[in-house]
């Protein structure tokens, strides 16, 4: 099980967050604006990045708040440099 | 060497110190007409079918590790076709066509065992959606019932089916033509036939990038040097993003740890397979007398081959509540393999982007019952540089038009 470090409330087991995926998707200003194969890059297209890959969690047992991380999706370790 | 009864006497009669391997380990060439990337269930399929089906002889299938050893040898071993959508019921039933044929196709027992498959309803929603699938299925041509909760108890009477369950079973589909395989065999099957037909399986060999000129693939580089081909076909489930990204392109998939289990051996004592949904779990008993286990997967992306405890907590929770016999049940071995899981819970069998590239990926948690039609598909696919009629609407740009398959919670199984 992860020990995931909330910046809120310090770290937790990983059965109290859920996860949200890769961070950093901003979502379009103007949808209207995209063509087809930009807005499908958006919705479903993923790094899906083996190693460094900066993600989402929910504390979602816990303040509830959302957070960004960089885990490793090899070793599962946390990076350090990570706020 | 044909496999045969008289083989196995000669044999025996010799001591059997006269088996030949069954499969050579040849080094690769510098150029093939095909590559395929991935020596798994599928990838050994895929180039089997590119020789016998399609007169292609000039294949390697290039393996990073040892056939089989990824989510081939990872997986339950379930095999069934009763999926909602018509399209992707129509690609399964195509591979339990073929699975019913497979050991004599191959000469090679992949003990396929028609045991049966039960989808547990315990909701009256799951009822509904259970007649709906049902109805679905006989309408494509496949077979499915609904069993009553009597008869779930007469036929396998160590279930709890009693109405006092936390989650009371009301009833289920039931897919007679379902079953298990043995999956190391299926592995070790396609790659015999296929080498009988003349493919090179190159296994320690892992691809390190995809060559291109003029958005044309021209090769790969691996750890074992260059190898030129015209075509290059990659089906490497949960490392699809990362072959994906050395040619350039974006696919709608993420890859998550997926465990499985299996128990101490015991007497037999489980004649079928059980699949919850709302509990989530399944459960079905090998030939070696092991229980056979699987669940979800691990919530994160991962790459690990390895999945966390409260998962496995989760999983043994699902079956104790099935079976309260198996508590005391000790877990022998578990594994994570890593699947490749689309939005749409289907898998994408599609041209890529790049000419001569073709991608074979996001079947997810499901890919095991799909090897031989998977292979089938795909091998037309690369052969004809255009997709049968059967995986057309699995193709990568569904995305963009929006023609998804919805199988998610629609498979008789969440993902």
């Amino acid at each position: 099980m992860l020990l995931i470090r909330c910046p809120y409330c310090g770290e937790r087991a990983e059965t109290e967050f859920s996860y949200g995926g890769e961070a950093g998707i901003v979502r379009p200003k103007d949808p209207d604006a995209l063509s087809d194969a930009e807005w499908a890059d958006y919705v479903f297209h993923r790094k899906n990045t083996k190693g460094a890959y900066r993600e989402l969690w929910n504390h979602a047992l816990g303040c509830r708040r959302w957070f960004e991380l960089e885990r490793d999706t090899v070793t599962y370790r946390f990076n350090d440099d990570a706020s | 060497m044909k496999y045969s009864a008289l083989s196995l006497l000669g044999n025996a009669l010799t001591q059997n110190r006269n088996w030949k391997p069954a499969w050579r380990k040849p080094e690769p060439k510098s150029r093939y007409d095909a590559v395929i990337v991935g020596g798994g269930g599928h990838g050994l399929a895929t180039a089997y079918y590119l020789a016998k089906e399609h007169g292609m002889r000039n294949i390697a299938v290039l393996e990073k590790g040892w056939i089989g050893g990824g989510n081939t040898g990872r997986n339950t071993t379930i095999v069934r076709s009763n999926y909602l959508w018509t399209e992707a019921s129509l690609l399964y039933e195509k591979s339990m066509e073929l699975w019913e044929g497979l050991s004599q196709d191959l000469n090679y027992n992949v003990m396929f065992s028609q045991r049966g498959v039960y989808n547990l309803g315990h909701t009256l929603q799951d009822m509904r959606d259970i007649e709906r699938r049902v109805g679905a299925n006989r309408l494509n041509g496949i077979d499915a019932e609904i069993v009553r909760t009597d008869e779930i108890t007469a036929a396998i009477p160590h279930l709890n089916t009693s109405p006092s369950a936390r989650y009371p079973i009301l009833g289920a589909s039931l897919q007679r033509r379902a079953g298990v395989a043995r999956h190391d065999a299926v592995a070790w099957g396609f790659a015999r036939a296929a080498d009988k037909l003349g493919v090179d399986i190159i296994e320690q060999c892992e691809v390190t990038a995809i060559r291109r000129d003029n958005g044309r693939v021209t090769g790969v580089e691996t750890s074992r040097g260059v190898i030129e081909a015209d075509k290059v076909g990659v089906v490497v489930a949960g490392h699809a993003s990362v072959l994906a990204d050395m040619a350039g392109i974006r696919l709608p998939v993420e890859s998550h740890p997926l465990q499985a289990f299996v128990s101490e051996p015991m007497k037999p004592i489980l004649h079928t397979v059980i699949m919850s949904n709302a509990v989530h779990g399944y459960i079905s008993q090998s030939d070696k007398g092991e229980l056979v286990i699987g669940a979800g997967i691990d919530s994160y992306v991962g790459y690990g081959q390895r999945g966390s405890f409260q998962t496995i907590e989760h999983t043994m929770e699902a079956i104790v509540e099935l079976f309260p016999i198996f508590s005391r049940v000790r877990m022998l071995r578990q594994w994570g393999g890593i699947v490749d899981v689309c939005p749409d819970a289907c898998p994408i069998i599609s041209k890529m982007p790049v000419e001569g590239l073709y991608f074979n990926c996001g079947w997810g948690t499901g890919g095991f019952k799909a090897t031989p039609g998977s292979g089938w598909v795909f091998a037309h696919t690369i052969a004809q540089d255009q997709p049968h009629d059967l995986n057309a609407p699995f193709a990568l740009n569904r995305f963009e038009t929006g023609a998804l398959i919805d199988e998610h919670g629609a498979a008789a199984v969440a993902h």
